[in-house]
Formats: structure tokens, sequence, C-alpha cells
């Protein structure tokens, strides 16, 4: 067993990680906090991090175009990851930090990752002024208004600057999401208008970019139940300035839960439940000795959605710790736009 | 006509079993001392990478402080924040009981994949790792050792964990080692991100090193596992010549059968072939024997082997051997080339033998003087070799190949030398028996020549080593002596409690000397600086081999440095020269000290110095000068009264006692080795006399017949043998005392950085002539005593004609 | 009587089996005469020499040398008659290879304390050897070996010489030679001499014949 192979069993606890849901997230969560509905979220204060909480994260995804108009895709992600639902400062500290960036292009796919322990400086969310971090990596501004985005890997390094005067989007009830049947939940909120200026740093050169982006706050202790296998999310952009969130969990047997949120133009917020969006695989791709499948039918029949979405670059995979596909998608059909798709848990 | 031709071929090993006998035993022999220094080499070897791997030393490049001090870990967070990949690692010793053990802290989150030791799984999770106590993991027989030891954390088995190493999170290491925040070095990762700022920014005072190849300690055993590898070919070659002899003898025997099997029809070829054949099934069947024998000697020396790797260099190598299936075919592989290279002449002879010559078989024994006479032009020409070493070879393989030509030529040279001598003699003998005694042992030295060569090696070599050894001894103690002059040295558990020590020894004692070092290269070498007190105790003992006026008020005043041997030959300086210390500070250097039985180069400075420049010095050693009456009680007096741990105090006589159990068994391997080269040598003896007594019949039947007994004549037999090991080992000790002298002044040098006087044994010569004699007494009686009983009829069959 | 066979037996044993060499055999050498022994391959005409020399003990009967008889001497005793009182010639010369032919000459002689140098130089001289005496055997043709095999029998003027086949390794012209020699001197010391012998040429040459067949002496 190398250290690969020992990490998730280290970061997550002691339990036999990967039989139970993707990454561990559908294990027991003795001693941690549980999201409870009708919890009031509290802003800056909730930006930042909550140790009692097995799980969170940091969850930004842009769809940018270059000056040729070629797509290009940019991730940054935090997790926090708690071994134990407490601070300790020093070395003892149980709160363990990973970080995940990438860009995509139609052509090439660039992976970063970064880990962290917690306690010694060198990760961390701070909630005002707002920042986020890990090593190098870092999310942050004033508020989450306007921040300032950078990240670097091996053969990358991208500099954004996001703007936004809209408000938060609660997801769920009041964001509080339910993730299952049997009632696992998380806490799940985003701020889906972004636009976005910067640069992206390639190896064939520098790329001045344009776009949106699309963060996600969610923290939980047990977000999936021990029978959820994994999960296929979308964020989308349509050019009539609406948003769609929407995430089906895949249960053993075949079983599905889904859930959503939509946003209109005008900025008005439904979120809807289990039945009422609709993604089905068109095409699969062998990604990493996997079938994905990178082209979905996608509908939500309340909002007059009935959309293909493709991915710019069939081979987002994200080889990390805990791999998955990660990527920006085209939209074509009842509506026209950008997006990103996230897929977890195939093996 | 393959089976026909083997068996005709394969009958005279049945004819003559001890030919088979000596040519197996030699190949065993050979192959048994050569594959076993292999596997001591190997396991040493492979418990060095595996230290090397622990640390991830020999893949990844690390960053440490330019003095080789610890570090904050804050600079580990900047770089970390400026996008270093990297990992840090605190690495420290602690004694827990006798035990001393290796602690290494690392962060498994950030270490890369396969930096960190693998085993540090065990399918525990991270949170007891790193949360106080902590989990430690470590080699089972250091978890059996520490099994009731308190204070640290819970131990799990780590399988491939060497012996003595703990593997802790950081910062439980931090709390072990009592080093809060403190960083030994960094890992840095193989793949950095593109566009981060350069080191000297973000950390000025942190240098990046290259992947080491090998480990430091490696650097340090070479020269021992050079000798060990030394000793090992100089068996490999004694069996040699055994095998040499047995298989000359077996072809000389059998060249009329060569001659009718051609001229039957058999060609030359496929007999070639055959009898190439024959030799490998013989090697493979020795070589299995011998690569067993192998294992049961490094088996039975790893112990003391894995001793004094750890006593001398602090290496650790498991006590156990753990072979690959290519060490075992890598030693019949061996077994065959050497039968190969043993039997190469023999072939060619077969090869170029004509078909028509006269059939008549060429006494063996009866070598040309032709040969004799390149012998020693070869001799001659290793010996000229071997002065050209000594004026003007660098290092220790030029030091080895020293020893080589000079043990080589001298054994080639002997059958010439003992000819001469044997000429003379029979010259001035005036009776008609020691005439021919004297001109028949001429007669039988080619046939003797090959055991008698490897006899001399075997005593030349013991007589080197032994002188070395032993002036070593003799050295070694005298300077214990004066390095040794306090009378008790205690070691306290903390800072604080290492300040309490000082105030409560103050009253109580004459001096209190710190004894404080930091690590660090010097040199470009890891190394060490000591801080010294400004005391009588150094001025009036310390072993100097040079010093300058005025050197200790010097370096009291911190303006000068002290320097020991090692360090003086390694890096060439001189007083007067300028030394850098770990982290950049130069002083001259006033003068040099002997420091026997380290590999390190150390520097002394100042102890106001030391702690100026490297403030983080642990303090917790010190020297105790107190009346010599009242040790004991005030050993007593810490332990019970200040409470130290009775380990904690020692007294010189310990100390001293341990570091000559240390000495001992560094040597414990070589005389184990010396001993075994005897007894190959004792062996190659024995075979010759007895395929020479099978072959001297015809000599001695006509002496027999003009009028000697035959006791008499086996008498002549056993003195012969006596009278030429006695001659060899005359011979041997001109060799042996300059193989010391190489030893001394040339290879330890190089090795270890130190030059010893020799000193003479006169009463182990005496000892060893003694051995030499009884092995070439015990080699001759059997054929003596086969003589003995010879019935006449045998003696007979040489006059016969009409049978 | 200088050499007394009186009834003797030899065999051996081979394969489990004895074969019975001779039987009953009885004969006698004078000093000064010459008797050759003859027989087939086989009969046991050298064995019958070397119980005559000691170098063996017969079964049965006894063989007297000066009237001693040799069955009753222990090892060291009949190592001192074979170097003082007989002298050996054997067909394959059986010269010491490691000593030069000067040393192989007077060996024997110097062996039982018996050197005479004149007689040596003597010897030397009439075997055509004084020009090879630094030589080594191994650098002497076949008919010079025996040369010297009989300058080493005779140096010690031993009563006795025993003589197995000297001309059986050599040509016809080089065997008359030597043989011309051995005789001549042997007839010059008074010694004995028996002589073993396949060649009736020889055996006509000498003053008596023995005749070993079928396991007994005839005539």
């Amino acid at each position: 067993m190398n250290v690969k192979a020992l990490l998730p069993v280290l970061l997550l606890l002691a339990a036999p990680v990967l039989g139970q849901g993707f990454a561990g997230l559908g294990t027991e969560a003795q001693g941690f906090a549980r999201p409870a509905p009708g919890t009031v979220l509290e802003f800056p204060a909730d930006h930042g991090a909550h140790p009692a909480f097995r799980i969170e994260w940091w969850y930004l995804t842009a769809n940018l175009v270059g000056p040729d108009g070629t797509d290009y895709g940019v991730q940054w992600t935090l997790f926090r990851s708690a071994l134990a639902p407490e601070t300790r400062s020093g070395w003892s500290s149980p709160q363990i930090w990973m970080g995940h960036a990438a860009v995509t292009t139609p052509t090439r796919h660039f992976v970063a990752e970064r880990l962290a322990r917690g306690g010694i400086g060198q990760a961390g969310v701070t909630a005002a002024p707002f920042a986020a971090r890990i090593d190098d990596w870092r999310m942050a501004g004033p508020d989450l208004s306007a921040l300032r985005l950078s990240a670097s890997g091996p053969d990358f390094t991208y500099d954004l600057s996001l703007d936004t005067a809209r408000p938060l989007v609660l997801n769920g009830t009041a964001g509080y999401s339910v993730k299952s049947a049997e009632g696992q939940a998380s806490y799940y909120y985003s701020q889906p208008f972004y636009t976005v200026r910067g640069r992206l740093d390639l190896p064939q050169g520098p790329v001045p970019v344009t776009g949106r982006a699309w963060l996600d706050r969610e923290w939980s202790s047990q977000p999936l139940a021990e029978t959820q296998e994994g999960w296929d999310w979308i964020s989308l952009h349509f050019d009539n300035g609406a948003k769609l969130m929407g995430f089906r969990l895949r249960q053993q047997g075949g079983e599905t839960y889904g859930s959503g949120t939509w946003v209109g133009a005008d900025g008005t917020v439904r979120t809807f439940g289990d039945g009422e969006m609709t993604m089905t695989p068109l095409r699969e791709t062998r990604v990493a000795g996997r079938d994905i499948p990178v082209k979905w039918r996608v509908r939500l029949p309340a909002h007059g959605v009935d959309v293909t979405i493709e991915a710019v670059n069939d081979s987002a995979w994200m080889d990390t710790l805990f791999p998955y596909w990660e990527g920006p998608v085209r939209i074509t059909g009842s509506h026209g736009g950008r997006g990103y798709l996230e897929m977890t848990g195939y093996d | 006509m393959i089976r026909a031709t083997l068996a005709a071929l394969m009958s005279h090993w049945w004819r003559h079993p001890l030919q088979l006998v000596s040519l197996a035993v030699g190949l065993a022999l050979a192959t048994g001392l050569w594959t076993g220094v292999q596997a001591i080499n190997g396991q040493a070897r492979d418990s060095y990478d595996r230290a090397a791997r622990l640390l991830g030393q020999n893949r990844f490049a690390t960053i440490e402080a330019a003095d080789g001090q610890r570090f904050g870990q804050a600079r580990y967070v900047a770089l970390r924040r400026a996008g270093w990949q990297v990992s840090p690692v605190l690495e420290g010793a602690m004694r827990v009981g006798d035990l001393r053990l290796r602690i290494l802290g690392v962060d498994p989150v950030t270490a890369p994949p396969d930096a960190v030791p693998r085993t540090v799984t065990g399918g525990g999770s991270l949170l007891p790792f790193i949360t106080p106590p902590g989990v430690a993991f470590a080699a089972p027989q250091t978890v059996s050792a520490l099994d009731a030891a308190s204070g640290l954390p819970a131990l799990r088995v780590a399988e491939g964990l060497l012996p003595g190493v703990l593997v802790v999170d950081i910062g439980i290491a931090q709390r072990l080692l009592s080093a809060p925040g403190a960083v030994s070095r960094l890992i840095v990762a193989p793949e950095q991100p593109v566009g981060r700022a350069p080191l000297a920014d973000v950390a000025p005072g942190l240098v990046q090193r290259a992947p080491q190849a090998r480990a430091d300690i490696s650097r340090l055993t070479d020269s021992f596992h050079l000798n060990l590898t030394a000793f090992g070919l100089l068996s490999f070659a004694v069996g040699l010549f055994i095998v040499h002899a047995a298989v000359g003898l077996a072809f000389e025997q059998r060249r009329t059968l060569f001659r009718t099997l051609r001229a039957i029809g058999v060609p030359l070829v496929g007999l070639i072939a055959l009898l190439g054949a024959e030799i490998v099934v013989l090697a493979l069947g020795a070589g299995l024997a011998g690569v067993a024998l192998g294992y049961g000697i490094a088996a039975a020396l790893l112990p003391d082997v894995a001793a004094t790797l750890r006593g001398l260099y602090g290496a650790s190598v498991p006590g156990t051997l753990d072979l690959s299936a290519g060490w075992w075919l890598g030693g019949l592989a061996v077994a065959v080339l050497g039968a190969a290279a043993a039997s190469a002449q023999s072939l060619w002879r077969v090869w170029r033998m004509p078909l028509l010559a006269p059939a008549q078989p060429r006494a063996w024994a009866r070598a040309s003087a032709r040969s004799m006479v390149a012998q020693s032009a070869l001799a001659a020409g290793l010996a000229m070799a071997a002065l050209a070493l000594a004026l003007w070879g660098q290092g220790l393989v030029a030091g080895f190949a020293l020893l080589a030509a000079m043990l080589l030529g001298a054994a080639l040279a002997l059958p010439a030398v003992l000819s001469a001598l044997l000429w003379g003699a029979e010259r001035t003998a005036t009776g008609a028996l020691a005439q021919w005694f004297w001109a028949d042992t001429r007669q039988q030295l080619p046939g003797l020549s090959l055991a008698l060569m490897a006899l001399l090696l075997a005593l030349a070599a013991n007589i080197g080593v032994g002188t070395m050894v032993a002036s070593f001894r003799q050295t070694f103690t005298g300077w214990l002596d004066q390095r040794l002059a306090s009378e008790l040295y205690v070691t306290a558990a903390s800072e604080a409690q290492a300040a309490r020590l000082r105030t409560w020894l103050a009253p109580r004692t004459d001096a209190v000397l710190p004894i404080w070092s930091v690590e660090g290269p010097l040199a470009g070498a890891p190394g060490a600086v000591f801080g010294v007190a400004d005391h009588r105790t150094y001025r009036d003992n310390w072993p100097m081999l040079r010093i300058q006026p005025g050197a200790w008020d010097r370096v009291a005043q911190g303006r000068a440095a002290l320097i020991n041997e090692q360090l003086m030959r390694r890096a060439g300086l001189v007083p007067g020269d300028m030394l850098r210390l770990p982290g950049g500070h130069a002083l001259p250097v006033a003068g040099v000290y002997s420091d026997y039985g380290n590999p390190r180069g150390e520097a002394m400075i100042g102890v106001d110095l030391l702690t100026a420049l490297y403030p983080q010095v642990p303090r917790l050693r010190y020297a105790i000068r107190v009346d010599p009456a009242q040790v004991a009680a005030l050993a007593r007096a810490l332990v019970e009264d200040f409470g130290l741990p009775p380990d904690n105090v020692t007294d010189q006589a310990r100390i001293k006692a341990m570091s000559l159990g240390i000495f001992e068994q560094t040597f414990t391997v070589t005389a184990a080795l010396n001993v075994l080269t005897m007894g190959v040598a004792g062996f190659a003896m024995l075979m010759s006399l007895l395929t020479l007594s099978t072959m001297r019949l015809p000599q001695l039947a006509p002496v027999w017949a003009l009028g000697l007994t035959r006791a008499r004549l086996a008498w002549l037999e056993l003195g012969r043998a006596l009278m030429l090991a006695a001659l060899t080992m005359v011979l041997a000790l001109p060799v042996g005392l300059l193989l010391a002298w190489v030893l001394l002044a040339v290879v330890n040098v190089a090795a270890f950085g130190w030059r010893l006087p020799m000193h003479l044994f006169p009463a182990d010569w005496a000892r060893l002539a003694a051995l030499a004699l009884l092995a070439g007494g015990l080699a001759a009686a059997w054929p003596a005593l086969r003589l003995l009983r010879t019935a006449p009829a045998d003696l007979l069959k040489v006059f016969a004609h009409e049978r | 009587m200088l050499l007394e066979g009186r009834d003797i037996a030899k065999g051996y044993d081979s394969g489990g089996e004895h074969v019975q060499v001779f039987s009953g055999v009885s004969f006698s050498v004078a000093s000064g005469e010459a008797v050759a022994l003859t027989g087939e391959s086989g009969s046991g005409k050298s064995t019958l020499l070397h119980l005559c020399a000691g170098l063996d003990r017969p079964d049965r009967g006894q063989v007297r040398l000066d009237g001693v008889p040799l069955g009753a001497l222990r090892d060291a005793s009949r190592a001192r008659l074979r170097r003082t009182r007989i002298g050996l010639v054997f067909q394959q010369f059986n010269l010491i290879p490691s000593l030069p032919v000067a040393a192989n000459l007077s060996f024997q002689a110097r062996l039982a304390g018996r050197e005479d140098t004149a007689w040596t130089g003597t010897l030397a001289e009439r075997l055509g050897l004084t020009p090879l005496l630094r030589r080594y055997p191994e650098q002497l043709s076949g008919g010079q070996q025996q040369r010297v095999a009989i300058g080493r029998a005779l140096a010690g003027r031993p009563g006795l010489i025993l003589a197995d086949e000297p001309t059986g390794n050599l040509d016809e012209a080089t065997g008359d030679t030597v043989m011309d020699l051995l005789l001549g001197l042997v007839a010059e010391t008074g010694a004995g001499l028996l002589m073993v012998t396949h060649s009736r040429r020889l055996a006509d040459r000498l003053d008596r014949r023995l005749r070993l067949s079928g396991g007994a002496l005839c005539r």
C-alpha cells in the first residue's frame, strides 16, 4: 500500500473509505455537527470555515473566453476535511486542507493539487476580510463581491479578478440542501453571477480572458447517504442571463436522487426537488480507464429547459487523490450558453 | 558416442576421488567465502539504501540550512506560501534506557508519494498519528525492545523499517525531541509549480541539495566494506588456486586418455565441449555447496558486522540475512566463472595438444623452469607496480591495488625464492640423503607451489592484519586515556534540567565542562563542531598531533579552531589555514588532534563562540572533573539526590570499556576471515600433498629399494612439509610487515583519515609460525602415514614390467 | 653361500582368489658366480628377484644372504643390508630424477657410507659417463641411464648384484654394450650376479641358468 492509497485513509478517518460513497462522504459522522433545517445562515461569518463539520468546500468554476473566441474553463477549489470536530493550533490540529486547481482548454486539461495541515498557517479561510488560501493559491477580497483568484501548477498559473453586485443564492430550503431520501443534507449557498477578467499562463503563452464564474459554498458532515455512489452535478450560465444548478446523486441499484436551483434572468430564485429535472447521458467517453458520460440531455420542464450539454474537452479528468471529472460544457437546445459539469464516483 | 566418451572421461574421477574432493571443496570454499562477504556487503548496502529511501534522500532534492542546523517551521510555511512544494522532516536522536533511537518526524500530508515510509499505514488513521501522544511506527524488533518504555507514542509494527528508527508525525517528533517548531530539512517534491519565487528570496540561509545517489553513511562505511571485499577476494583467489591445481592434475593424468579418444575418432571440439560440460557440472555442484557455505558464513558474521557498523558509524544494519534469488544465482555464476578461469589453461592445452605426439604423460609436477622464470618476471613487474603505487598512488583504491600487487607479487615470487634457497641447501649438503632430500624437495616445488603460495598469502595477511589490529589497539588504548580525562560524564534530559544540573554540580565538583556540539558540513562532508571550555583538562591531556604556540588561548578567545586528524587529511588543512565552520564563519586552524575511531571530520572551538554561532546548540552533556575518590559518591548522588536517570551518568571506566568494545568488534570479522583464509591455505596444502603423494611412489620406490625404510621415508616427507611451511613462514614475515605498513600508512589514512604508529609483536609471529607448522604438519601427516603403510607390493609395482 | 633360497613359495591375492606364483623353489648363487633367471612372462622371475633383494617376504621358505635369513630381519636391518650388500639394476633404470648423474652414481655407496671416490671415478670412466656427470637423468638416453644404474649398483662394491632385465628397454646393440660392461665389472669385483632375462642369448653368456616354469624351478 503506498502513500497515495493510504492518504485517503489518513485524510478521511479510519473507516474503509472507498467502499462507502465517493471520498468517504457517505460515512458516519460521529461527534460532528449535523446540518439542521431552519438554521439561518449568517454572513460574512458563514463564508469562513466550520470546523465542527466534517467536510467543507469553497468551489469556484469559471467559463472563460480568449481573444480568439476559444473556450476555457478554470476551477479553483479548497476543501476542508476534519478528522475531529475541533480546532487545535500547531501540528496536532485535526483540520486538513486540500486544494484543486485546473485550467481546461479544448485540447488540454491542466491539474494541480495541494495538501496542507491546519494549525501551522499553511492553509485556511478567514471570513472578513475574506481570504481562502492554501500554499500560494488564494481566493481573497474585501468580501465575496470582489475577489482575486490565483493558483499555480507545474505547467500553468492563473490570476483572475471576479466581480459581482448580485446577492448570494441559497440553495435548498434557505441554504439547507437535502441530499437523499433518508435526509442527508448540507448547507449550500452559491454566488453564480461573477464576471471575470484576467490572465491564464499556459505552456503556449499568456492568454487574456473574460467570462463568468460561479462560486459554491457547501459544508456538511455526511452529505451523502451510505448507498449513494457519486453524483452528476451541473452549473449552467444561459445566454439569457438565467442560471441553473442541478445535481443527481446516484444510488446503488440505479436509483437517483436529484435537486437544484433555478435563478431567473431577473434574479428570482426557485429551488426544486427530486424528479423535476432529468439528466440523460447521450455519449460516453473513455477517460482514465472509465466510461464517463460527457454529453447529456438536461430537461427542466417547469422552466422550459431542454438542452444538450457537451464537454468542451472530453478529457477533463481530475487525476487527484480522489479522482473525478470536472470541466466546462457548451449548451445547445432550448437555451444556449456555457457551464460546468462535475461527475464523481465513476469507477 | 557422447555417452561412451563421457563415461570414459568421468571414470577418472571415481578412480581419483581425492581430486574430485579437492576440486569440489576448493571451489566451494572459494565460492563460499566470496559470496559470504558479498552477502554481508549486500545486506549492509541494502540497509543504507533503505535508510536513504526512508528519508527520500536518494530520489528527492532537499532544502537545508546552510549551516546544517535545524530551522524554524515558519520558513517551511513561508516556502509553501510561495508555492514551493516541500515537506518538512525533523530528525533527531533519543535515548530510551540503553536504546538509541532515531526519531524521524514526517508530515504524511505533504510528503511526496514514497518519500515517507510506506509502512506508515497499518490501517490506522491520521488522527491518532498526529494527536499527542501520537503513534510511532518501528521495526518489529524495535517495538519489542521498547515494550515497556514509557513516555513514547503508541508503537506500531511496520515491516521494512530499519531497527532503531521511530517514524512519527513531525508534531510528535518536535515534542519527543524537545524541539518545538523545529525542522531539520525539507523534502523537495519533483514537480514544482511554475513562476515561484527563488529560494534565496523566500528563505535566505536555506540551500537546496541535489538528491544523493548514495547515503551519507555509505561514504563513511565504504572503507569497511572494501576491507571485507578484499578479504573475500583473497580467499576466492586462494580457493581458485586449489581448483586450478586439481583441474590441472586431472587433465594431465588424462592426457593419454584424450589422445586415445581422439585417435579413435572423437572430434577435438566434441572432446573440449565434453570437458567444458564436465567442469560446468562440477562447478554447479560445488557452487551450490559454496553458496550454502557463504550463507552460513554471512549469517554467522553478520551480527558482528552489524554491531561494528552501529558502533563505529551509527549505521543501522539488521543482524539477520535477507537474500534475494539474484544473490544465490550470482554465487553459482561466480563458481562457474571461477572454475572456468581455473581450467582455461588446461582446456587450452588439450586444444593445442598434437594428436601424434608421444602419449607418455609428462610428469605434472616437473614444471618447466621456463614457467618459473615467467612467474618471477611477473612477480618483479608486480613489485614495481606496488612500488609505483606506494610512491604515487592516491586514495583507498590505490591502497588496495598496492596491497594486491604486493601480495600477488610476493606469492608469485615464492617458488623462485624457495627454489633458490633449496638449491643452495642442496649445494652445501654433504650426505647423500641430505642432498637427495633437498634436490627432491626442489623437484616437488612446482607441485606444491600453489599451496605454498596460498599459505604465504594467508600467513602474510595474518601477520599484516594482526600487526595492524594490535598496533591500533595499543595506540587506541593510550589515546583513550588521554582523551577521556574527566572522571564522570552526565547527560541532562532537557535544557531546564541541564541548567539545574550546572547549579547543582558547581559546589560539588572541581569543574563542569560542557560537551556541546552541532553537526554540519565541514569541508563538504558530514562533520561536527564541538565547544571546548578553557580548562587545564584539555591543555594537559588532549592528544594533540600538532599545535601552534598559544593555541588553547586563541581557541578560548574564539580566535582559532582545532581540528581532528581526519579533517586535516581530508581537507588538506594545516595549522595556519582557514577553516569554514557550518554556516560560513571562518577561523584559523591552530592545532590538530588525533581522533581514532571517528569516521567524521571534527573541529573544536571555544564554547562561547559555539553558543554565539549556534544559539540552539543542545546544552545537555557535561564532563565532570572531581576527586577520583569521590566519583562513586557523586554518581550516586546524581541519581538519588538530583534525580538523573542512571543511564545518563557514566564514569570514565565504563566509557573506556564501551569504546574498546566497539573497537574490538570492528576487527572480529577481520579476524574470523583471517582464520578462514588460513583454513583454506591449510586445505590447499593438504590437497596438494595428497595428490602429490600418489605420484610420489615412482620417485620414492627406488630410494626405498636402495636401502631406506618406509618409516624413514615417511619422516622425511613430513619433515619436508614442515621445512617448506617454516620457510614460507619466514618469507611471509617481511611480506606481512610490509602489508601492515601499507594498511596503517596508506589504507587506514585513506579509509579513516588517521595514521597509526606501527608496533611489532614478535610473540604473535611465534604463535603464527607454530600455527603454520601445525598446518603444514597436519597436512603432511596423512600422506606420510599413507606412505608408511604402503605395502611393499605396491612399491614393487614401480619396478614391475611383467604384468 | 652368498645367496641361498630354500623351498620358497610366493603368491598374491587377486579378485578374492589366491594365485600361487611359485612354490618349493630352492637355489643358490655363489660369490663370483653369474646366474641367469629365465622363464616365461608371468612366471615370477621379478618376484623371485625382489624376494632375494629383501624388498618383499616369501610366503614360505627362506632367503639367506651370507647365511643370514632375510625373513628374520626387521625392516631397518633389511634396508641396511640392501644398501650395503646388494646392488640393484632395474629394467626401467629407476634413477633419481632430481639428482645429477654424479650424485646418482654415488648415491647408494654414500647412503651405505662406503663411498670410494677413486672407484666411483673408475666406474664413471669405464662406463663412459665422465662427460655426463653433471647432467640429469632426463637428459640421458636409455643406454646412458642404464650405465648410470649399473654404476650406482657397483659403486658400493656390494657382494651381490641383482639385475632385472637390464637391457629389456634397450636396442640390441646398446644392450650388448651395456651387458658387456655389467658382466665385465661384476667379474672384476668378484660379486655374485643373479640376472632376470628372457633372452636365451644373454642367459647363455652367464655361468649358469635357472628356469622358472609352471610355478617351479626347473633343473
